[in-house]
């Protein structure tokens, strides 16, 4: 069963007289453990694909099954559910809590699956671990690095055990070295069977993906697997 | 929480499994209170400061409350005790002149005939006793000069006004028949005289006259800046020798009933006997007041919860204005937290999560200023009782302490909802693009 399933999935706005088709009858199937890059210019409706992706947005019309489930009609409620156990956000600007330390973001998703203090935190730091940040713990984000921030951020994103990894320009916001580093996190959770899906228009950050699907108008305009690299790293 | 069926068989084994099977362990509401007042108390810590402006208002209002209730209710603990000697089956028969007889000179009176005749014709008096008092009054000793309340009363009034000697003896009966030229003493009276100790024995002038000083009272401090032991009294037969000048003096009867079951049936026939003594018509006011000690005590008891209540009345203002300023604060904290709510609802925070977590930050933080405020008001009122010389220790009643935390707590529910309500309505994705 694949992961996500998009069946002619549309998002209309209307704009007093227009209709703006900002994703337009798209069909799009992402199996289990696929590292998938979705790339196209602003506008193309890469962003709206994420958020409806992400279960942050819901679309016009079409069917979107998650793991099998139509998650299309589901209301608020549970597709907050759905964006809290299912899918692993990481954005551009990191989006930290900025009052939180690392662990008490990393933490944070947890109180919403409702996981008692004692779990979350040993949850929480095992994640933390795995990012290579368990020294930071206590650190606030303004006390962190960029690439320090993106890593609690993708621990956030781990921590409840999502179906898929949504990334938005992770790097857009970090230096070469740090980006080079990200994206080798992403290699490396790709490589322990997550499903990652990260929006760019960089085409570095494409180049490590194994598929890459290129957006122009709200159409899937290319679909194609990536050469796999010749050890680039 | 319906995502148990969309958790898919096949994920990577790692991933989140322990935080899966510990879900739901606990009730949700209590989890939910729990995890929501820890998310608060975080957000007010985090924001000491603001935090701190935000609920002075609260704090001001509780204490301004706490400070007063204290005053006032201390105050009338004291003058319950007052009227706890004065016992439940006593009561007082005054003159009373209505203010426009006064007006055209003519000034009611009590007068020893008065006493006699309601001691003669009255049933059921256990004891009675007159009070005359001329007012302040000169006393000398040696080169000592002072000024007392004086009174002349009786044997009985030891009883009526609880007043005990702490040496010597009391005025008796036969002090009283007698005309004895006899003076029991209070302890200001003593302390002015710079008299002994122990003056019994000693003799002290009074309008001209000398009178030997058979008792000290024992010292029962003041009420209401009026000082109970600066007082000498004086067998009321020898008052009446003392100011014989005066034809009619005026008295006030102090007696106890019995049996106080037969305390309605005393008051009216005594006001019947001295409405027919006074030669009243059946149109005319009464010219005396006959007050039994309960109703003396729920009349001031009335006039004190009426001060309360308006007082509180005052008060609560103050609270709605603090809630306002709570709310104020909110509203603008809900804006600029605009992007973390946007983060919060994205990582899986339903509405009632944010909902929950702003209404509890505003509810923590009423009642935070709720106890910030009693603590305040306990110590302004301890303070201002103990500064205003004679006045009675302030006294904190729970009741007005779950009134104030109580009313804190529903300003921190009224006026956190619509901020709350606000944050909890945030669409994510434009949230997220916040700026």
């Amino acid at each position: 069963m694949p992961v996500i399933q998009l069946e002619q999935v549309s998002k209309h706005y209307v704009m007093g007289q227009h209709v703006i088709k900002a994703v337009d009858a798209i069909d799009l199937t992402i199996e289990r453990n696929e590292y998938v890059v979705i790339i196209g210019s602003s506008g193309s409706g890469k962003s709206t694909v994420m958020n409806i992706i992400g279960c942050l947005d819901t679309p016009t019309s079409g069917r979107y099954l998650l793991n099998g489930r139509n998650v299309a009609g589901l209301n608020e409620g549970e597709l907050a559910d759905v964006r809290n156990q299912e899918i692993g956000f990481i954005f551009q600007s990191f989006n930290l809590l900025p009052r939180m330390t690392a662990l008490g973001n990393v933490m944070q998703p947890l109180i919403y699956a409702g996981v008692p203090l004692a779990e979350r935190r040993k949850e929480a730091m095992r994640y933390l671990e795995r990012v290579g940040l368990a020294e930071r713990a206590d650190h606030l984000p303004n006390q962190l690095s960029g690439g320090q921030r993106q890593r609690v951020a993708i621990a956030r994103a781990l921590v409840t055990g999502p179906s898929i990894l949504l990334a938005d320009e992770p790097t857009g916001n970090l230096d070469s070295q740090t980006t080079v580093e990200i994206l080798a996190l992403f290699d490396e959770l790709h490589a322990d069977g997550q499903t990652i899906v990260v929006v760019t228009h960089e085409p570095d950050v494409a180049a490590h993906g194994e598929r890459i699907i290129r957006l122009r108008d709200g159409k899937i305009v290319e679909d194609v697997r990536n050469p796999p690299r010749g050890g680039a790293e | 929480m319906a995502t148990e069926t969309i958790t898919g068989s096949s994920r990577p084994a790692s991933a989140g499994s322990a935080a899966r099977s510990v879900r739901k362990t606990r009730s949700p509401l209590w989890f939910a209170v729990s995890e929501g007042v820890r998310s608060a108390l975080h957000s007010i810590r985090a924001h000491a400061f603001r935090s701190f402006l935000t609920t002075l208002g609260i704090i001001i209002g509780v204490a301004s409350v706490i400070a007063m209730v204290s005053i006032i209710q201390g105050l009338s603990y004291a003058i319950g005790q007052q009227f706890q000697g004065l016992g439940s089956n006593s009561i007082t028969v005054t003159a009373y002149t209505p203010i426009e007889e006064r007006l055209q000179g003519r000034i009611a009176r009590l007068t020893p005939d008065d006493l006699e005749l309601i001691s003669y014709r009255i049933d059921g008096i256990e004891s009675i006793t007159p009070v005359m008092s001329s007012g302040i009054g000169q006393l000398r000793h040696g080169a000592n000069t002072a000024s007392a309340q004086i009174i002349g009363t009786t044997y009985t009034f030891q009883d009526v006004a609880q007043y005990y000697t702490a040496s010597g003896r009391f005025l008796s009966d036969s002090d009283n028949d007698t005309r004895r030229r006899v003076v029991v003493i209070g302890e200001t009276v003593r302390e002015n005289l710079s008299l002994p100790a122990d003056p019994v024995g000693e003799f002290v002038q009074i309008n001209g006259e000398w009178l030997k000083i058979i008792g000290l009272l024992e010292p029962r401090g003041e009420i209401l800046g009026n000082d109970l032991d600066n007082r000498v009294l004086l067998p009321f037969s020898t008052m009446q020798t003392l100011t014989g000048n005066r034809a009619r003096p005026d008295i006030q009867i102090q007696l106890t009933v019995a049996n106080r079951d037969e305390m309605e049936s005393v008051v009216q026939r005594i006001e019947r006997l001295l409405r027919s003594a006074h030669g009243l018509g059946p149109d005319d006011d009464d010219d005396f007041q006959i007050q039994t000690a309960e109703e003396l005590r729920n009349t001031i008891d009335s006039i004190l919860t009426n001060v309360t209540v308006v007082m509180g009345g005052i008060v609560g203002i103050s609270l709605l204005v603090g809630g306002i300023g709570i709310m104020n604060i909110m509203l603008v904290s809900v804006t600029e937290r605009t992007r973390e709510i946007g983060i919060c609802k994205a990582i899986g925070a339903k509405r009632h999560h944010i909902l929950f977590q702003f209404l509890l930050e505003a509810l923590v933080l009423c009642l935070i200023g709720g106890l910030v405020g009693l603590a305040i008001g306990y110590g302004i009122g301890a303070l201002a009782a103990s500064l205003i010389p004679g006045f009675p220790a302030a006294h904190t009643p729970l009741w007005a302490v779950a009134l104030a935390l109580g009313f804190s707590a529903v300003v921190g529910i009224v006026f956190g909802i619509l901020p709350a309500a606000k944050a909890a309505n945030l669409d994510p994705i434009s949230s997220l693009r916040y700026e």
